[in-house]
């Protein structure tokens, strides 16, 4: 699914980020994400206070050297993934 | 081979093989650990900090039954402290609300409740014991916290066609995971196998099933099934791979590559009272010995397949071809395959002809 951009993304019941050897994960039931760079970015800003359209904003300007619609494609990719994965809520 | 042993990402902690239920496919050894052999809270803590410094990052609370264990809220934050992702799998009983309280402040991330059926009458039969009307109540009381749930099914003949009602329950609940696994043919299991071997018709209807409610529920319901190895035409990828990514400690503290391999002759365990996780994991005889490729036989040895299934299962390899180290019967190359043929042409007519008579079931009794 592609999420509501102005719909708030937080982490689902029992997924969390942590951390191994130096290597941020994001741990949930049966399963571990390696998170870097963007991933990173992306999912420790889904804590029901930010927007889809706000976490879009924040990264294009962090990956300013990246095309805009390029960034905000990835994103929602990468959101509507991790609900299918049951790791976000969408509220 | 010289490639580097990577550590182990998940550690599952037998902690008991008491339980209250008698469930007649249950993994644990015919041979069960009595209470005066479990490890202590003391050791079970160091047991997790090593294994977080080591590399681990969950650890799979599983019996036995796991609440059987008076220290299990202590057990849970010890695991949590030393920065391991906490998973329980938990039948649900003896539980109350209290406690429940207890475990998600101390720190549980994740709960997968059993169910034996999504009818009482057979649920209770399967564990030979009356369950289901508690697992029902933990169901409930669940909705009241923020703690990942996963519902699991254990699947075979007798109950293979109530997935739909399996379904429903998981809906009302407050699941983001549904797990059905069909039986695995081991210990208990092995022993009641020719009452718990679906029909292939059976199979594959309820395959189609899952496959509609997959789709049907993304987004809500993570619908995850394992078939039956048997009507497989490739093996299971057994634990992923020997001595990869799991490390199974007994009740006793016995490391083991999976649950059930202390049934391949020959195989020496290490305890942890005496070495640490690593020191076990990248030089004991039994992780080494179905590591990489170098043991595997003919058509493993040359097939392309050998890094996706590692040759299936070991135990299975045993069970059922008497050699550990053949490839799995189950595979369709395997030259034992007939073998497992054999049993399904047994198994099937009988299958698909017989009702709702009680099978003489083997049940799992509980150890002093």
């Amino acid at each position: 699914m592609t999420p509501d951009p102005n719909s708030y993304p937080r982490l689902a019941p029992g997924c969390r980020l942590g951390e191994n050897n130096q290597q941020r994960v994001l741990l949930m039931p049966e399963r571990a994400l390696r998170l870097n760079g963007p991933s990173l970015e992306i999912v420790s800003r889904c804590d029901g206070k930010h927007t889809v359209k706000e976490i879009i904003g924040e990264l294009q300007k962090i990956y300013s050297q990246a095309l805009p619609e390029r960034v905000e494609q990835d994103i929602l990719g990468y959101l509507g993934l991790l609900h299918d994965q049951r790791a976000l809520d969408f509220t | 081979m010289t490639t580097p042993i990577s550590n182990p990402l998940a550690l599952i902690a037998e902690l008991t093989h008491r339980c209250p239920l008698h469930c007649v496919y249950c993994s644990n050894p015919l041979e069960l650990q009595a209470r005066a052999n479990e490890l202590s809270t003391e050791i079970w803590s160091r047991v997790f900090r090593e294994a977080s410094s080591y590399g681990v990052l969950q650890a799979d609370f599983t019996g036995g039954e796991p609440l059987a264990r008076p220290d299990l809220v202590e057990l849970v934050r010890a695991a949590r402290a030393a920065g391991l992702y906490v998973s329980l799998i938990t039948s649900g009983m003896p539980l109350d609300e209290a406690r429940l309280n207890a475990l998600v402040e101390a720190g549980l991330d994740h709960m997968q409740l059993s169910f034996q059926a999504a009818r009482e009458d057979l649920a209770n039969e399967i564990c030979g014991t009356k369950a289901y009307a508690q697992k029902l109540r933990v169901l409930d009381w669940l909705k009241r916290h923020r703690v990942a749930l996963t519902l699991n099914f254990v699947i075979h003949r007798r109950n293979i066609d109530q997935i739909e009602e399996m379904l429903a329950l998981a809906e009302s609940s407050s699941a983001t995971r549904v797990e059905f696994a069909n039986v695995q043919y081991y210990g208990w299991a092995f022993a009641n196998r020719e009452h718990l071997l679906p029909a292939r018709e059976q199979l594959t209807r309820s395959v189609d099933l899952l496959k509609h409610a997959e789709e049907r529920l993304r987004g809500k319901i993570r619908v995850e099934f394992v078939v039956s190895d048997y009507y497989a035409k490739f093996p299971k990828a057994c634990m992923g791979g020997w001595g990869r990514k799991l490390m199974l400690i007994t009740p006793s503290g016995d490391a083991l590559p999976c649950h059930a391999a202390q049934i391949i002759p020959g195989l020496k365990f290490e305890n942890v009272k005496e070495r640490s996780l690593r020191e076990i994991w990248e030089r004991s005889e039994a992780f080494q010995k179905f590591r990489g490729e170098n043991w595997m036989q003919e058509p493993c040895r040359s097939c392309d397949r050998r890094e996706q299934d590692f040759g299936g299962c070991r135990c299975q390899a045993f069970l059922l071809a008497g050699d550990a180290a053949a490839t799995d019967p189950v595979c369709s190359l395997a030259p034992q395959r007939s073998k497992v043929d054999a049993i399904l042409a047994e198994i099937n007519p009988l299958a698909a002809t017989e009702n709702s008579g009680k099978p003489d079931w083997l049940y799992r009794p509980n150890p002093a």
